[in-house]
């Protein structure tokens, strides 16, 4: 359980007073995967060092299960911080230590002796599928397998939450699906908790159960990752939820497709969870008179289901075309009507 | 025909001041390298923004290397007199060379020191300290380790400055191939010798130079 109460924290940037972070409060749950999205210098990085105590607030608690982090220092607070270990976007991996030796430097840190060190060493190596691989050094890994070794290093003193800050931002976009997967398998198996801060909503949508937007300092939205997509409320949020559904519905867009669909009404359906595996075309064509043209289509795979968009172009008479609305509203169908003769 | 060449060397003579300018070479450069690490690490832990942060010690430690690197050695050598008189006794001999060579080397060496310890990604630290690190296992398993090949070539170089620092040092007594090339052989006229003393202090300097290399390369994993 990770709890922020009405954290900020203020830099003095000599030419005044910035605040990175701005009253934000959270809540996560434990086993949940927790996404922060914003553009730089929304205060994400910041807000996530305050998390392992990198950075102290100026004001507001920060609390991680039976640790007040705000409150602690010194011997206790390095304690605590094996439990809340962290990934990076650089990995920020020790070149002079070999994949193996790199993995075993926080069992060094936590003193866990010799023997028991290599044992749980090829453990990890084992779990983030770098066999083979523990005698390389950094420089002889690509970013993936970079980023297994961060990976492995912060699993090593068996953490009860992983942080990741920009964790695949580097990383080409096969090799940023490959560690998605392998953050959930590992939520999944040892049931971490894990909180990450990203730019890119695509890792949002793959991994995350709920997410905060942020913007300025503040938490601008938080909600079910599922109902962000369904429906955004900020601003900066629609703009993200676009990066991945592609159907922006700005004027200009619906002026291009109306250009190209000159006639009939364009219709824009969206479908949640369960929606997008029912066949809602065919019985709509079943059902209703209307003729239908797909325009443009998209579904997002979220781990709390699927997300839909589709944009249809219907033709025939305005009773027909108001019908086939009806038919779909009722089958609990979002629709918006973009454009009408 | 080596006997003809150097007619005038007494190389019983020249042997002992090879070891003499060996000795103090391989002294200052442990020393030079032992405080020029602590000056360095200091400096850097206690720049603004790093785990020490600390303008007052930053500013004087800052000082004293820059006032040190400054003087000129042969000035150093006089000004350090009644120090070194205090310290080992005596102003003459291998011995007492090393105090001076050892003040004027080290700050030198500190800068080096702190240059290789910022090329050390920000990034890494942040990671120790992540993983509850000491700021004592940081100095010893991240800062060290990972600018371990720009420090050898740093004492590398240091050590090779020593060499032409103990010559000078020669010149007022301190022993060795400097004090031979200036008494037998600049005030006598004897030319073999101090080209001899010279050929010995080359083949000095590339060996030093020769083995740095070596270890530096050998360090890198970059």
């Amino acid at each position: 359980m990770i709890e922020l109460k009405q954290v900020t924290k203020t830099y003095d940037t000599g030419k005044g007073a910035l605040k990175a972070v701005d009253g934000v409060d959270l809540s996560i749950s434990p086993g949940e995967i927790f996404g922060i999205i914003g553009y730089s210098g929304a205060g994400k990085s910041t807000l996530i060092r305050l998390l392992n105590g990198l950075e102290k607030p100026t004001s507001g608690t920060v609390q991680i299960n039976d640790h007040m982090i705000t409150a602690i220092k010194g011997a206790e607070l390095r304690k605590a911080r094996q439990k809340v270990s962290m990934i990076f976007q650089h990995f920020n991996l020790l070149w002079s230590r070999t994949v193996k030796d790199n993995i075993a430097f926080p069992l060094e840190i936590a003193g866990v002796p010799k023997n028991k060190r290599d044992a749980r060493v090829m453990e990890l190596i084992e779990l983030v599928g770098l066999t083979g691989r523990e005698n390389a050094y950094p420089s002889q890994l690509s970013g993936g397998q970079k980023q297994r070794v961060g990976i492995a290093r912060a699993l090593a003193n068996d953490p009860e939450v992983l942080l990741c800050d920009e964790a695949t931002s580097a990383l080409d976009p096969e090799t940023t699906d490959a560690i998605l997967d392998l953050l959930v398998d590992i939520n999944k198996r040892l049931g971490l908790t894990i909180v990450l801060i990203t730019h890119e909503m695509h890792v949002i949508r793959k991994i995350c159960h709920r997410v905060a937007v942020m913007e300025g300092g503040r938490v601008v939205e938080l909600g079910d990752v599922l109902s962000v997509f369904q429906a955004p409320k900020a601003e900066i949020t629609k703009r993200f939820v676009a990066q991945v559904t592609e159907t922006e519905d700005s004027n200009e867009t619906i002026k291009h497709l109306r250009e190209l669909y000159p006639t009939g009404d364009l219709v824009k359906l969206v479908f949640v969870g369960d929606q997008t595996e029912q066949p809602i075309l065919t019985k709509l064509i079943r059902t209703n008179p209307v003729e239908v043209n797909i325009v443009q289509g998209n579904i997002s795979h979220t781990q709390r289901g699927a997300y839909g968009t589709l944009i249809l172009q219907l033709k025939g008479t305005h009773e027909e075309i108001a019908n086939a609305i009806a038919f779909l509203n009722n089958e609990n169908i979002q629709t918006e009507v973009m454009a009408n003769d | 025909m080596i006997e003809s060449l150097f007619p005038n060397v007494d190389w019983e003579k020249m042997w002992e001041a090879t070891i003499e300018t060996l000795y103090m070479t391989a002294m200052s450069t442990f020393f030079t390298f032992v405080i020029g690490l602590v000056l360095g690490i200091v400096l850097f832990l206690t720049a603004p923004r790093q785990l020490w942060a600390n303008k007052i010690v930053n500013w004087l430690t800052g000082a004293f290397v820059n006032i040190f690197r400054s003087i000129p050695f042969i000035i150093l050598i006089i000004l350090l007199i009644p120090f070194t008189k205090f310290l080992i006794g005596t102003i003459r001999g291998p011995n007492a060379a090393l105090p001076a060579l050892i003040i004027g080397a080290a700050p030198f060496y500190a800068r080096m020191v702190l240059i290789a310890l910022k090329e050390i990604d920000r990034g890494v630290i942040e990671a120790a300290r992540s993983m509850g690190a000491t700021t004592w296992t940081i100095i010893r398993k991240v800062l060290l380790p990972e600018s371990k090949p720009a420090l050898i070539s740093g004492i590398t170089v240091t050590a090779i400055a020593l060499v032409g620092y103990t010559a000078m040092a020669g010149i007022i007594g301190a022993g060795g191939l400097g004090t031979l090339a200036f008494l037998d052989g600049f005030q006598r006229s004897r030319e073999d010798v101090t080209l001899m003393a010279t050929i010995l202090i080359l083949v000095i300097v590339f060996a030093i130079q020769f083995i740095g290399d070596f270890v530096t390369t050998r360090s890198d994993k970059r």
